[in-house]
């Protein structure tokens, strides 16, 4: 005979129910971040406008540049920077777009469902910020080397263009993408502290474009002081490469020595960082903010 | 859900506090407001980016949206859902993990009657499944035909913790509606003979601790015309009533006078914290 004798009038329990061992972690958090990047409309178009701004501005200056060389001097056109100056409007897109990626998330009360989800908070800043921080590094790297190989394969004789080897030349365009992807975090790191779109914006376009003029209007010494921690000057710094000068080919000396002459201010000098100590300090500024973020983040409610 | 700071106190849940669970959405599902979604993404994306939080599979994603019926709206932008469908989006996100706790917070808000039946059916259902589920509403109706046990609380004080029908049996046992032209002169003499009388705004008499029969018999030695004379047990937003009448937070200015139930003394101070 069966046992068949269990009675059914309890229900089938469920609880507790089975958990798998260990514990969510940085990678599952990672890839909830990555879903919910590519899954609105308005962050990926906000990166195809990155990338169409970024070279596209790059790609008319120098048009602009080469039609009009036969009658205007360039004693100091630099190739380099001019296919890179649009990197100048694209870091304030994807500064937005840094903001934004946090800032919706409170502006639409996701972070309620975010964080009820994966209550260690920090945890979550840090996959967010570590999953914009690779694909915005992959976009302003595109946006970087795209607009300058455009612009140099535009610039055909009589202009003078530069290649990768130029000398500086790999570093300003690498340095252009990483500038304005730490624009990005900045802008990230902005929206963690301030929560709001608007006031988190306000803030970026505040240190970014409204604090130099400011500063410019003090006197000198403190100018002298100030203007170098700038992360306008500090991406000055990066894009630009002191020996960028059209007429480098004419200076080639008689055994093929490239003396490098500064015709055009591109940079350098007593009050400025050099390029990579500038990034470094960027980058810091990005930390403190994300740190300052993270504790608002465990102390604020949500 | 550890979202708020408590003033005082803590929460926890399978003896752990919430910010300690190892698979929060696991072990605790909830439906907090409905519509906390990014209007450009799609209930599919949405659930799946809180799946993955917890490393719950793809194909669960999938289950709950066939569950509370968005499998044909799943792609869509969660914009463009009504109220209702948000609703329905919000408790798929709360069913995700399977978890053995769930809370529900105001369930029913925006939905048409046959979503306040599905959600009904629905938190009913959870419970048979063994699960412990907590709903939190200003619906005493509805509570009364969806819950077992009630907590009430008001001014961030338990009041009440007890099965519903303990609960309206425990109340002041209902009380009286009655209707007269000589209403004053007879509340005068109810209020003699022992009884708590408030007045409606229409002018009717509620009156409690004196039953129907001894009503009729002193209006007929008072030779008064009674027009109504009905009798109500409490229900459950009766009984609520009586519990929390000294802490409601903000009070109607036509709210019923019912102010002399003994268990309960009116406080005409300020409150704070309001019923739950």
């Amino acid at each position: 005979m069966t046992t068949a004798t269990t009675t059914t009038t309890e229900p089938d329990r469920l609880v507790p129910a089975r958990l798998p061992p260990g514990r969510y972690s940085l990678v599952d958090l990672a890839r909830s971040e990555w879903t919910k990047l590519r899954s609105v409309r308005s962050t990926l178009w906000s990166f195809v406008i990155v990338v169409v701004l970024g070279v596209g501005v790059g790609v008319l200056a120098t048009a602009e540049t080469r039609a009009h060389w036969a009658t205007s001097g360039h004693g100091g056109f630099q190739p380099i920077r001019t296919s890179l100056i649009g990197i100048d409007i694209a870091q304030l897109v994807i500064g937005v777009l840094g903001v934004l990626v946090m800032t919706g998330e409170y502006g639409t009360g996701t972070i309620r469902a975010t964080f009820s989800a994966a209550p260690r908070r920090p945890l979550v800043l840090v996959a967010k910020t570590g999953v914009f921080a690779v694909v915005a590094v992959v976009i302003s790297e595109v946006v970087a080397f795209l607009s300058f190989f455009l612009g140099q394969a535009m610039l055909t004789a009589p202009a003078t263009h530069a290649t990768l080897s130029t000398p500086g030349a790999l570093r300003a365009v690498v340095g252009s993408g990483l500038y304005i992807c730490v624009i990005g975090l900045l802008g990230l790191g902005l929206g963690v502290v301030v929560r709001h779109t608007a006031g988190a914006i306000g803030a970026l376009v505040g240190v970014l474009l409204i604090l130099p003029i400011v500063v410019s209007a003090l006197p000198s010494s403190i100018v002298n002081a100030v203007q170098r921690y700038e992360p306008l000057q500090i991406g000055k710094m990066m894009i630009t490469v002191p020996t960028d000068t059209g007429v480098r080919a004419i200076l080639r000396g008689p055994h093929g020595v490239v003396r490098h002459v500064v015709l055009h201010g591109g940079g350098g000098g007593t009050f400025t960082f050099s390029p990579w100590v500038g990034f470094g300090i960027l980058c810091g500024y990005v930390v403190v903010l994300l740190v300052v973020g993270g504790v608002l983040l465990v102390r604020r409610d949500a | 859900m550890g979202l708020d700071a408590p003033d005082a106190g803590t929460a926890t849940v399978n003896g752990r506090p919430f910010r300690d669970l190892d698979w929060p959405l696991r072990e605790v599902g909830a439906l907090l407001e409905a519509k906390a979604i990014h209007p450009g993404r799609s209930a599919r994306n949405h659930l799946l980016m809180l799946a993955q939080t917890n490393r719950i599979p793809v194909a669960r994603v999938d289950e709950v949206l066939d569950r509370v019926g968005l499998s044909d709206v799943a792609g869509q932008r969660a914009g463009k859902f009504s109220l209702g469908m948000g609703q329905r989006l919000g408790i798929a996100a709360a069913l995700l993990g399977d978890p053995g706790v769930l809370l529900f917070d105001e369930p029913v808000n925006g939905l048409d009657p046959d979503g306040i039946r599905w959600v009904r059916n629905l938190l009913r259902g959870l419970a048979r499944e063994g699960r412990t589920v907590f709903v939190s509403s200003h619906l005493m109706s509805e509570m009364a035909l969806t819950a077992d046990d009630v907590v009430v609380i008001g001014r961030g004080r338990l009041i009440a913790e007890r099965p519903v029908g303990e609960l309206t049996a425990a109340s002041a046992g209902g009380y009286v509606t009655v209707r007269s032209p000589a209403a004053a002169q007879l509340r005068t003499a109810l209020e003699g003979a022992g009884a708590s009388v408030g007045v409606e705004p229409d002018g009717a008499l509620s009156v409690r601790d004196i039953l129907a029969p001894a009503i009729g018999d002193l209006a007929t030695r008072l030779g008064v015309t009674l027009h109504e004379l009905a009798p109500h047990t409490a229900s459950l937003e009766e009984a609520f009533m009586a519990l929390t009448d000294d802490s409601i937070e903000y009070r109607g200015e036509n709210a019923p006078d019912t102010t002399s139930n003994p268990t309960t003394p009116t406080d005409a101070t300020p409150n704070n914290g309001g019923p739950r």
